[in-house]
């Protein structure tokens, strides 16, 4: 795969005709696999059209790797379809939970990272990892809550199951900035002892300020444009580590698919001049 | 260090308060409680209350067309709350819906409810259906006499269908799933039936009579041509078979024709 300094979309329905007609060099698109774990019908014919034109990226948000239980064979089942189908350039999770006992939460859910919940993930992730054949990348999450009982700092976290699983990490610039303004920390010092070795993934992404306590409590909510300081940030990380497959990733409050394909092209723009924003850094 | 299996405590209470709004925080266990009392865990709550309606408010339009999208939303946050997602595929979040919405008092002067909610469900289960070839009528044309008797039919794997007594369900559905504009003639007060399915991945959808709907009622449960032909007969006796078999199979409602090796049961009785 060459998408080293290429930079993706995130790819939805009411895109697809103008995602699919693009010629942009090198784009990419990531999608929700959980969206066409379908037994058959328009939907895969539709990422069929666009994957004959463009790599794809599958971003799963249900594996629940940190529920304190196996991940769901039949899930990794139809998750190993699409991956055989599709052959996506990459393929990542997230650090959270949503499936327990029998139900799903539509949401990433955190847990304290106790050292029963590390050997639990690593499991998890071995367990994923050898029912697809391949490597994946774990996103570190958006934090809304100060939890106790943690025995390790995240990114301790993140590199002790990535060293024993051997997966690769994927690494939310918007995440951090909203995480350290919710829960404490300096984005800057988290992305600076990020081990930039393991990250096989960016992400970019906007947030938005909670309807009632206003920027004291930001919203991962995936409809906006990526914010000014999440730019920085990402030009920081960039300088530092070189380039990495930067994904746009937009869920919500879909702006036209030209707007979209603009923001891309300001990460392209970061990605193919490491050197200058280094100089500029110095 | 927390001790052994703290984990799994953690999610059973977190995922208690998620759900228990009105919860008092002192029913809680003490660390969740304090996790409650932060302003971040409104985030989880909403977000995952937010996803589940906001799938069924997008699985069921036409019954969020009749009731508008705020009486949905608001029956759809009660239906959440005993009825979480089994699977994290949103797109197929809903089953038993319109089981909730029959007996949901709100909607006890809907009687209509509940059938619409069914077809929008079964307009999803079309979509989302297995890819397979319908069966060109020319093979059932083809189909020698002897071998009708031993020939079952297999519904196509998008069908669907449904007899709804007393009730226009079809044309409310219709008027409200594909709205067209100025259709404001009245609703005749009947009963009516549907056959759904999708071709060439577009989910289409046809009338159907009750007699039809027995007829692929037995082909569904493995029964042959000629058994089916009479449970069709046997909810009217004036059925023009070969003309609903024309349509059926025009509608593309079978996916497979298999010919039994044994001879029927009928034969040999």
């Amino acid at each position: 795969m060459t998408m080293e300094s290429s930079a993706g979309l995130s790819l939805k329905p009411q895109h697809f005709e103008a995602a699919r007609d693009c010629s942009a060099d090198e784009l990419w698109f990531e999608v929700h696999p959980e969206n066409y774990m379908v037994e058959g019908g328009p939907r895969l014919a539709w990422l069929d059209a666009i994957r004959a034109r463009h790599p794809v990226s599958l971003h799963g948000v249900a594996m629940s790797l940190a529920a304190d239980d196996a991940p769901d064979a039949a899930h990794l089942h139809r998750l190993a379809g699409l991956v055989d189908r599709f052959e996506p350039a990459l393929v990542s999770e997230h650090l959270a939970w949503s499936t327990w006992r029998g139900a799903y939460r539509p949401d990433l859910l955190p847990f304290p990272r106790t050292n029963e919940a590390l050997v639990r993930i690593a499991d998890n992730i071995d367990r994923a990892q050898d029912r697809l054949g391949r490597r994946i990348a774990i996103e570190n999450p958006s934090h809304y809550l100060e939890i106790e009982g943690h025995d390790y700092d995240e990114i301790e976290f993140l590199t002790a199951f990535a060293r024993r699983t051997g997966c690769a990490l994927l690494l939310d610039v918007n995440n951090v900035f909203v995480s350290a303004r919710n829960v404490g920390g300096a984005a800057e010092r988290y992305l600076d002892a990020f081990p930039g070795a393991l990250v096989a993934e960016i992400h970019l992404a906007g947030h938005s300020v909670d309807p009632t306590l206003g920027d004291r409590l930001l919203i991962d909510s995936h409809d906006a444009p990526v914010d000014a300081a999440v730019w920085a940030l990402y030009e920081r990380l960039i300088a530092r580590i070189g380039p990495r497959p930067t994904l746009i990733e937009r869920d919500d409050n879909l702006p036209a698919f030209e707007t979209l394909l603009a923001e891309r092209r300001r990460a392209e723009a970061v990605l193919r001049a490491p050197a200058r924003q280094a100089a500029a850094l110095a | 260090m927390i001790e052994a299996r703290a984990l799994q405590r953690f999610q059973d209470g977190f995922a208690d308060a998620l759900l228990a709004i009105n919860a008092r925080t002192d029913d809680l266990p003490p660390e969740i409680a304090r996790l409650v009392a932060q302003p971040g865990f409104a985030v989880y709550r909403n977000t995952v209350m937010k996803g589940c309606i906001d799938s069924l408010q997008a699985n069921y339009p036409s019954v969020a067309r009749l009731v508008g999208d705020e009486w949905l939303r608001a029956a759809a946050a009660v239906f959440v709350r005993t009825n979480l997602p089994r699977l994290p595929m949103l797109l197929d979040y809903g089953a038993g819906f319109e089981d909730f919405l029959a007996a949901f008092p709100p909607a006890a002067e809907l009687p209509y409810l509940s059938g619409v909610a069914r077809l929008d469900r079964f307009w999803t289960e079309a979509h989302t259906a297995r890819d397979e070839a319908p069966i060109d009528a020319a093979i059932v044309a083809h189909l020698r006499p002897a071998e009708l008797a031993r020939t079952v039919l297999r519904p196509h794997a998008s069908a669907r269908w449904a007899w709804f007594d007393a009730q226009p369900i079809v044309t409310i559905w219709r008027r409200n799933h594909a709205p067209c504009e100025d259709d404001a003639t009245e609703i005749e007060w009947r009963d009516e039936g549907v056959l759904v399915v999708r071709r060439e991945g577009a989910v289409e959808n046809a009338d159907l009579d009750a007699a039809g709907c027995a007829f692929l009622d037995a082909c569904a449960s493995g029964r042959t041509l000629s058994d089916a032909a009479m449970a069709a007969l046997a909810v009217n006796a004036r059925s023009d078979l070969a003309r609903l078999m024309a349509r059926l199979l025009d509608a593309g409602a079978f996916g497979r024709l298999d010919i039994l090796d044994d001879e029927p049961k009928e034969q040999t009785r």
